[in-house]
């Protein structure tokens, strides 16, 4: 896959962030380019989940500037550019009264707009935003009713309805068994490479991810390693992360 | 049967009543799938110091019950989105404050003219015609803005972080959502009553969740179930000679257990 290093999408320059006194984010400096399929890895309080929020705007970070698409985050805004898929375990509640139709066409509020309606090309957009993810046959169930995996495809159609060049997901397959989740991982190569949607991903799981992404930023509160996931495997970069001697459970792909 | 629209304190009763029948599930919905059922029962107890406020100053109270209760929701608000404090702490201090406060005032008043056990319970004998204007408008107010913001509203509820991404000022809606919620309660005292207004927020649209519907149907049902136990509920009140309040929530519990125990013996049941 040829990734287009002449447009930045994403740049983070010198970002520090910490909650009250403690700090989760040193001076990270990261380019993420048209294209890019990244994860952003590291341990449990690394602050991959933090950096994500901040390159949202959902926080703001106390130094260093970061970039949308050429413009500094607090005069962005082309938010329909951006998609999202949150932490599904925590954002969601499984009762809630909405169809898997319902969920996909909130994809499509931000573009339109507040006081618009829903027009025929939005319409349009859900059907091939479902029929993507596989999930027409599903679209007036209620969400609650599904599988995990089935409700993480419909966050991912969500994302696609507003027709977004970047997707940020973060932590999409806790709690999602292992066949879905290889499922999972080929509909989102299927994005990047056939769409070419820019894909941000935050997991836990490093041996996982780098079997399908192009690039790794690994984040222990500065970033410890940024590029290609082969070498980044191969290196002394789990030692510094995890500490020595650590053995990853094979997930027998 | 139909000597009872003789009076004319009945039909202002049913008037109000179906007003805010149809404007409480709107409003209910939201508070009950966003967890804010206790924010309602806050704002019915800012709303009775309110209330104690214009007996004290011979003004309507339902204009003061208004102006506390939409006060009180912006702070309310600003509490719980800095984070200072946690959310239901706040809750609190403004139910406990708000509640002394009254107690207060109805003390040093000695006595109102007006009871205010009607207050509490709610009573339609309290609804001048005046009022029932004024509750028309703010129903109407209420209803415009759900129905314009409505993708807006329900985006907000199910997933407040995926609607902020996608470029919506959560904040303003989160605060126009709380004010519609403390204007929908002030209007509701005369009928309902202060103590008894979470249940008529609650009440219908739980019941309405157990149907599993999609939002819309949901929403249609909390109106159905909402709208039908304040027409019965004031109509035996009249005839039985007690709280027009009192009689609307039992029959909207009588209506979540009947759907509950039909539910079990077909489905599953689930509880929110």
């Amino acid at each position: 896959m040829s990734i287009d290093h002449q447009k930045n999408i994403i740049e983070v320059k010198n970002v520090s962030f910490s909650y009250d006194n403690v700090e989760v984010l040193k001076k990270i400096t990261l380019d993420i380019h048209r294209g890019d399929y990244i994860s952003l890895i590291g341990p449990n309080g690394g602050g991959k989940t933090t950096l994500l929020k901040l390159m949202l705007g959902l926080i703001q970070p106390q130094a260093g500037q970061i970039k949308l698409f050429g413009k500094p985050l607090h005069d962005f805004r082309d938010w329909s550019k951006l998609g999202y898929v949150p932490q599904k375990a925590i954002n969601f509640d499984p009762l809630f009264p909405v169809t898997v139709r319902e969920v996909v066409a909130m994809g499509c509020y931000g573009k339109e707009g507040i006081l618009n309606w829903l027009k025929e090309k939005d319409q349009k957009n859900i059907d091939t935003a479902l029929a993507r993810v596989e999930m027409t046959p599903f679209a007036d169930r209620l969400i609650g009713n599904l599988s995990s995996g089935q409700q993480q495809r419909v966050f991912i159609a969500r994302a696609l309805a507003g027709e977004p060049e970047v997707i940020f997901l973060d932590e999409p397959t806790v709690g999602v068994d292992i066949k879905n989740q290889e499922e999972f991982y080929s509909l989102l190569t299927h994005l990047n490479k056939d769409l070419n949607i820019t894909l941000i991903l935050v997991s836990h799981d490093v041996d996982v991810v780098s079997h399908h992404v192009t690039e790794l930023a690994c984040l222990n509160q500065t970033l410890v390693y940024h590029g290609d996931p082969k070498q980044f495997m191969k290196g002394h970069y789990l030692d510094d992360l995890y500490g020595k001697n650590v053995c990853f459970v094979d997930h027998k792909h | 049967m139909l000597e009872i629209f003789q009076y004319g304190f009945i039909v202002r009763g049913l008037e109000a009543g179906i007003l805010i029948g149809l404007i409480a599930p709107l409003i209910g919905i939201f508070l009950v799938l966003r967890r804010y059922s206790l924010i309602a029962d806050t704002l019915a107890h800012v709303s009775l110091a309110g209330v104690a406020v214009g007996l004290l100053l011979k003004i309507n109270p339902l204009w003061t019950a208004l102006g506390a209760s939409a006060l009180s929701s912006i702070a309310i608000e600003r509490l719980r989105t800095s984070k200072k404090i946690y959310g239901e702490t706040a809750l609190s201090i403004f139910l406990s404050g708000s509640l002394a406060l009254a107690v207060v005032i109805i003390g040093l008043a000695h006595g109102f003219s007006v009871d205010l056990f009607s207050y509490l319970f709610g009573s339609i004998v309290t609804v001048k015609q005046h009022d029932v204007y004024i509750i028309l408008g703010l129903s109407i107010l209420v209803a415009l803005v759900v129905f314009l913001f409505y993708k807006e509203l329900v985006y907000i509820a199910f997933d407040e972080e995926a609607a902020t991404v996608s470029g919506l000022p959560v904040k303003i809606f989160n605060t126009l959502f709380i004010l519609l919620a403390a204007v929908t309660i002030a209007i509701s005292i005369p009928i309902i009553g202060i103590l008894l207004i979470s249940a008529l927020l609650v009440l219908p649209t739980i019941t309405a969740l157990q149907l599993k519907q999609n939002f819309k149907m949901t929403l249609f049902w909390a109106e159905i179930i909402s709208v039908f136990s304040i027409i019965t509920g004031i109509i035996s009140s009249f005839y039985l000679n007690i709280s027009s309040g009192g009689t609307i929530v039992l029959i909207m519990l009588i209506i979540f257990g009947l759907v509950l125990f039909i539910k079990r013996t077909t489905h599953q049941v689930t509880v929110k």
